[in-house]
């Protein structure tokens, strides 16, 4: 007696608000700019856009052979590591034995950590071992990081602080 | 005196009080109807459906609960999470299966949240999907219990209802949803509705030649008081399993016959008024 | 990635992840690729949609096993005894595949006399010395007979061995070998030919295979107990799924079909992990599945550019393309006698002094010169482990002063994490840029096992950090591909690129240092230091960067490609670029920073890392840019049968045109193009042309896929079954050895290892990565999105362990390892069961390694169990199996951890600019 469907197939037309009628994208007139994934090795490629100079959407490219335009999550929210109310901003010190971090211009930070560098290696450096044996080197500063860093950032890392200052310890946590 | 911008606001608010027109949209079985086919056998439960939606759309994260059902921390659908994978471990000694699906609205072809709608905010778009206008919508709920599938809700946060809005916004510029490109195991698939079931059938065909003889398609065709939803699934376990329901009741169906019971209610009501008071009038000197 | 070059010739993925849709078989073990890659996963499923099988084991059943045809539960770090289960089924069964094991491995050569194998000396091969805990391959007789240098030490050789097998000690002990040897056996190696025989290598050889030292023969011996039921009994599974496994890794490979083999961290945060690769390795050679479509193995590395960093090492023992790091002893001493002893006369290594020679010209320009041996003398020597594990422990006892974190947490991320923040406490100085204040940031004042603020020295400089949609550069992927991400928007207030820093620090420098006539200063005066743009940098919309001070990348990738200092670029005036790694020149007249790259950028305006080009070609050529050369396949000569004839029609890759004369293909050629399939090198031919044209593996010296390894593994030839540092069992194979012997220790108050099996840690513990989360949370725990997703550090275990020490599915519980102990809610799962193993029950618990003390949501830090030891190749942790006990409960003590930063539900409610109302984001609508 009330069998389905209640409704024909057949839709009138909607009323539509002004603003429903208006809907379109954000990304009209936005700037596309061609990026590759931060996060796993997958190396998804990825379509950032911009709009009066701030970051509006980042998605999977289509064009990329590897991931056709998909993302997982962390990619997918690889818009959200830009633009985060937790980002620092400003250059930071904290002074020994301090309990709270100072803001600091950025060129004041540079200049500290060039002398603070300076210092240590000219203490530490050493041009040979007791057999007399070339050395050249400092085992008092280290430096950590790259897996997560472009190949130029890495060439630069490994060019100043092992060709140039003579530093040993130049690390990441790319092994095997 | 009333500042000019809310005498602005208000004239730009008139058109939405009284529609000068109203926009065609195509009929349910239309070609050009667009819709979501999920393929659960396909979902490896990443989640990047739920990321990239609430990216899109910018929508908030709901809050931080450790809710021990499986990998599921978000719990369900609402006015925030408009994609939900739900998971379920069905572990036996010969280690069975971990059920995985992303859930979404169904945009049904006779959806009982635009039936229910008593503002008119709820309206089939030119895409044939069912779109909550913001601007309209006067938070009443009354969708939010019209839905069997617990799809829709109402915002904490603003009040008004929302949900999928099958990337309308991106639709309009030919773009597919953002849960669906970002799949990065096409168990989202999107397209005009039509292909996808063809597609979704010949899939099927596929698993079972491979032996998976539990495939079966979800909402492809009429599923409880429904006919063929415009978000459709592949499952391989009983529909209870990915939390959706079995026969999903229509409750306009309810409606006449609770219009009749009340119509009868009232005419007993007013016959046994009328034979009361009559029988008093009669007694009356 | 010494596991991946012992075997084959260069320690990276052998194909590309598009290509797992072409196999038929994909065996996913010490990796959970839906889980940690999913994207890459989605290769796998096209294949397993055309009918592919997909075999998943795992100590965990995770969601890629949730995805796969065949699941095997086994226990973690049993690895070596499964695959050797396999090789074992593979060789008893006769299943190899023959044609491809004679022609293209080491199958037939024969090792010398005085090799002794495991199961001749109860678990250790011949050469160790229990002493040092270490090799000594020149006494094991590790190397060939019949090779050349028989008798003839080589010049620089310290300890010359008959088969020129040479052994560097540097003075202190061993340092861990990350590069030389990685690509093929520079250093120590070397086979070179005898005589003008026509098998590639020149060795002796035996082709019936039936020589009983032939390395075919020896890999049967070494494999023979480990039978369908013994491997069972040490991994927990059944005979049956072993066979399994075998049989469809059997079935699917041949002529005529392929298979493949993933893996990750699963396998290498082992301290045998560079030998369970090679066993991987061995399994592939075997059954014919290297360098042909749908084969290989498949390394997924873990970050953006792993691949990269080691490629272009921020590594202490390497330098550019697996040179190593000289060290400080005679045989680095000057550059010739470096040459000497890390080239190979034969194969593509004996071209190394034009890479050192082109590297040390691309790094102190003209100061370096032919008549200071291009002032070889700067660089910095080594002369014990400056890794990561060994400089924190000396970090701790406050033998360092400052130091650079970029990008990194070990605060949080580091094995023995505790241990790794003592190091951070006992700096005088230390440097962090990030994007966020990590773990590592606010390791003086957050950390709850620290002393309060007043009580810690250390002065801490905090640089914030450019995204990555905020500076261009590029990544080098898991399949070896350079991809150039352009630059979009420029970061927000003193956010700067990690090559901002570096750049400006280095000018600070040489500015402090300017007029120094210190010889120790001369090497950073001298530096080529200039990559500033030639013109302002302009953003992508038009707008001109407001940054100053940012180096031109471009400029750095074209430094590392290298170019001629003779010839200039006709359309710039600029030096020449060079079109690839052909050209380099040892004279002097080329500088190139990083050989294997060669050819990335061979022409001003043509980078080829930001090519974005689709062909029908399946293998992509123009999308990035593969090293070496472009070739998206490596070996994949092995794709055509010895005469150059493709194995089959469905299989084909590369073949020999007679016509053209040359190899074709849709792939580049990794392989002399012109050389045909019938070459014999004449006697006494040295670099390439001592490959014949049927010697696939161009990388080593003989040409051939190595079954036995003489090098450059330092644990051994053979992949062999030892139990993981810490197991709850001894070694059933081996009872005398339990761990491997060549396991390096770091023992302390701070670091304590349980050596035997003991009842106060009974249950083995395996950390593990989320979907939702990556690392340590520095690029996770900070974003409402994934966190939302997974709020909350847990421990999953199974519900018989459960019940036992009565803890609740989402009540809490505390892990103990003889390193620390952590709270975690628990996950109660049927996904993790106890294995029987040697007749008694072995529980076991996985631990996801997300949390810390920084950051939105906050958690236990799983790394505060894990142990600081190291494997002897690689300096590699074994983060991945320890021993633990679990019970019901919280930790007592301080209060639980509050997040150090509020829960931020939207990453912004700012309007989008310039767009209308109607088409902003729809939860802006509200």
């Amino acid at each position: 007696m009330f069998g389905l469907p209640l409704l024909p197939n057949r839709r009138p037309p909607q009323p539509y608000s002004r603003q429903t009628e208006q809907k379109g994208s954000r990304l009209r007139g936005a700037t596309l700019t061609k990026s590759v994934c931060p996060y796993c090795a997958v190396g998804c490629g990825m379509n950032v856009y911009t709009k009066g100079g701030t970051l509006i959407d980042i998605e999977g490219n289509p064009d990329s052979p590897i991931n056709e335009g998909t993302l997982c999550p962390k990619g997918a929210n690889s818009f959200q590591l830009a633009v985060n109310p937790h980002r620092q901003k400003f250059a930071l010190h904290r002074k020994p034995f301090a309990d709270r971090w100072e803001r600091v211009p950025l060129d004041w930070a540079l200049n500290r950590v060039a002398e603070r560098v300076k210092e240590a290696r000219d203490e530490g450096f050493r041009q040979k071992n007791e057999k007399g044996v070339v050395l050249n080197h400092v085992t008092t500063i280290g430096t950590l990081g790259g897996a997560t860093l472009d190949n130029e950032e890495n060439y630069l890392i490994k060019k100043l602080f092992s060709a140039g200052l003579g530093v040993v310890s130049v690390e990441n946590q790319a092994r095997i | 005196m009333i500042p000019l911008a809310v005498l602005t606001d208000i004239a730009a608010e008139l058109p939405n009080a009284f529609p000068p027109r109203r926009t065609p949209v195509p009929d349910a079985d239309a070609d050009e109807v667009m819709g979501f086919f999920t393929d659960a056998t396909l979902c490896i439960g990443c989640k990047a459906c739920e990321v990239a939606c609430k990216q899109w759309n910018q929508l908030p994260a709901d809050g931080l609960e450790f809710t021990g059902y499986s990998y599921d921390n978000t719990k369900h659908l609402g006015a925030t999470t408009w994609r939900h994978v739900a998971f379920k471990e069905k572990i036996t000694p010969d280690f069975g299966k971990w059920l995985m699906v992303s859930d979404v609205c169904k945009h049904c072809a006779a959806a009982p949240c635009q039936q229910s709608c008593p503002t008119g905010s709820i309206v089939y778009n030119e895409f044939g999907s069912v779109y909550v206008q913001p601007d309209i919508c006067n938070g009443c709920g009354y969708c939010v219990v019209a839905c069997p599938f617990g799809v829709i809700d109402r915002s904490m946060i603003d009040g008004h209802a929302h949900k999928c809005t099958l990337c309308f916004d991106r639709q309009t510029e030919g773009m597919e949803p953002a849960c669906a490109k970002s799949c990065p195991t096409d168990s989202i698939q999107f397209g005009p509705i039509k292909q996808l079931r063809e597609r979704a059938r010949e899939r099927v065909e596929r698993l079972h030649e491979q032996g998976r003889a539990d495939a079966y398609l979800y909402g492809a065709d009429s599923v409880g008081d429904y006919g063929p939803l415009h978000s459709f699934f592949l499952l391989e376990d009983h529909p209870h399993e990915y939390n959706l329901p079995v026969a999903p009741p229509q409750p306009l169906r309810n409606q006449a016959p609770r219009y009749a019971a009340g119509l009868a209610v009232g005419a007993a009501l007013a016959a046994v008024a009328a034979f009361v008071f009559g029988r008093a009038a009669r007694a009356a000197p | 990635m010494p596991g991946l070059g012992a075997s084959f010739g260069r320690g990276a993925a052998t194909n590309y992840q598009q290509d797992l849709a072409n196999s038929d078989c994909v065996l996913f073990m010490g990796s959970n690729m839906a889980e940690a890659h999913p994207v890459g996963f989605r290769w796998p499923l096209k294949a397993q949609a055309r009918g592919a099988k997909l075999i998943h084991v795992d100590p965990r059943f995770t969601r890629t096993s949730a995805m796969c045809d065949v699941f095997v539960p086994i226990r973690v770090g049993s690895d070596i005894a499964f695959l050797g289960g396999l090789i074992n089924y593979v060789l008893t069964h006769e299943r190899h595949f023959a044609e491809f094991v004679l022609a293209y491995t080491n199958a037939a050569t024969i090792v010398e006399d005085e090799f002794r194998d495991t199961e001749d000396l109860g678990g250790v091969f011949s050469g160790y010395d229990p002493k040092g805990r270490e090799y000594e391959p020149a006494k094991g007789g590790w190397g060939y007979q019949g090779s050349e240098a028989e008798g003839k030490a080589r010049k620089g050789g310290t300890t010359a061995h008959p088969t020129g097998y040479r052994q560097r000690k540097a003075g202190g002990g061993s340092h861990g070998m990350h590069g030389y040897g990685l690509m093929g056996g520079a250093s120590s190696h070397g086979q070179p030919r005898k005589n003008a025989t026509d098998v590639p290598g020149g060795c002796h050889r035996d082709e019936t295979l039936q020589h009983p030292k032939c390395a075919f023969q020896l890999l049967k011996k070494h494999y023979a107990r480990y039978t369908p039921e013994a491997v069972a009994e040490v991994c927990g599974c059944a005979p049956e799924q072993v066979v399994r496994v075998a049989e469809l890794l059997c079935q699917n490979s041949g002529r005529d079909r392929t298979g493949m083999i993933v893996y990750a961290v699963g396998w290498t945060q082992h301290t045998t992990g560079v030998q369970i690769i090679r066993a991987a390795g061995i399994l592939q050679l075997l059954l014919g599945n290297v360098g042909r479509p749908g084969g290989g193995v498949m390394a997924m590395r873990g970050h953006a550019s792993i691949q990269g960093s080691t490629d272009i090492p921020t590594l202490y023992d390497l330098l550019p393309g697996y040179l190593p790091q000289p060290a400080a002893d005679k045989g680095h001493e000057n550059l010739d006698e470096y040459v000497g002893h890390e080239g190979l006369p034969t194969g593509y290594w004996a071209n190394t002094k034009k890479f050192v020679v082109s590297l040390m010209k691309a790094w102190y320009g003209e100061a370096a010169t032919a008549r200071n041996h291009y002032r070889w003398k700067w660089l910095p020597r080594i002369d014990r482990d400056y890794s990561q594990l060994p400089f924190f422990r000396d970090m701790a006892q406050g033998k360092v002063k400052g130091y650079f974190l970029l990008g990194q947490n070990p605060a949080g991320g580091g094995p023995n994490a505790g241990l790794h923040r003592e190091g951070l406490r006992n700096l005088d100085w230390l440097v962090v840029m990030d994007w966020f204040l990590t773990d590592s940031a606010n390791f003086w004042k957050d950390a709850p096992d620290g002393p309060p603020p007043q009580g810690v020295k250390t002065e801490v400089f905090f640089f914030p950090a450019a995204a990555a949609p905020e500076k261009e550069g590029s990544f080098t992927n898991t399949q070896r591909l350079l991809q150039w991400h352009d630059k979009a928007l420029d970061p927000p207030g003193d956010c700067r690129s990690d090559a901002w820093l570096v750049y400006n620090l280095g000018k600070k420098l040489k500015a402090l240092y300017r007029g120094s006539r210190k010889a120790k200063d001369q090497s950073l005066l001298h530096l080529t230091w200039d990559y500033e743009f030639d013109e302002p940098p302009h953003l992508p919309d038009g707008t001109p960067s407001l940054i100053a001070g940012e180096p031109d990348v471009s400029k750095v990738l074209q430094e590392i490609n290298g170019h001629s200092l003779t010839e200039t670029d006709p359309s710039t005036g600029k030096p020449k670029l060079l079109s690839g790694f052909a050209e380099l020149k040892d004279d002097g007249t080329t500088a190139c920073g990083c050989w294997i790259y060669s050819g990335v950028f061979p022409a001003y305006g043509r980078n080829r890392a930001r090519d974005r080009e689709r062909t029908d070609n399946p293998v992509e050529p123009d999308w990035g840019w593969a090293w070496p050369h472009n070739r998206r396949v490596m070996y994949n000569r092995c794709s055509a049968d010895p005469d150059g004839k493709p194995w089959s029609e469905r299989k084909k890759l590369l073949w020999w045109d007679e016509q053209q004369h040359k190899w074709v293909g849709p792939d580049q050629p990794d392989f002399p193009p012109d050389t045909p399939p019938h070459y014999r090198p004449p006697p006494d031919a040295t670099g390439m042309d001592a490959i014949g044209g049927a010697a696939p593996f161009i990388m080593k010296p003989d040409g051939l896929g190595w079954l036995f390894a003489p090098g450059p593994a330092k644990d051994g030839p053979f992949p062999t079954h030892y139990e993981p540092v810490e197991s709850p069992v001894g070694n059933l194979f081996y009872p005398r050895q339990p761990d491997s012997p060549t396991t390096r220790y770091f023992e302390g108050p701070l670091n304590r290892i349980a050596h035997r099996p003991t009842p106060e840690y009974p249950v083995v513990a395996c950390t593990f990565r989320l979907t939702e989360h990556y690392l340590s949370g520095p690029m996770s725990r900070f974003n409402s999105w994934l966190n939302e997703l997974q709020p909350e550090m847990f421990v999953e275990l199974s519900p018989e362990l459960a019940a036992d020490r009565g803890i609740e599915h989402g009540g809490w519980l505390v892990v103990r390892s003889p390193r620390g102990a952590i709270e975690a809610r628990a996950m109660v799962t049927r996904r993790l069961r106890p294995l029987r193993v040697q007749g008694q029950t072995v529980h076991q618990i996985g631990i996801p390694f997300h949390w810390g003390y920084a950051g939105e949501t906050v958690g236990a830090v799983a790394n505060d169990l894990t142990s600081l030891v190291a494997d002897p190749n690689v300096s590699m942790h074994e983060g991945k199996v320890f021993v633990c006990q679990v019970t019901a409960g919280r930790l007592d003590g301080p209060a639980p951890r509050r997040p150090t930063e509020p829960f931020a539900p939207w990453p912004t409610r700012a309007a989008v600019p310039d767009t209308p109302r109607a088409a902003q984001p729809e939860g802006h609508l509200t």
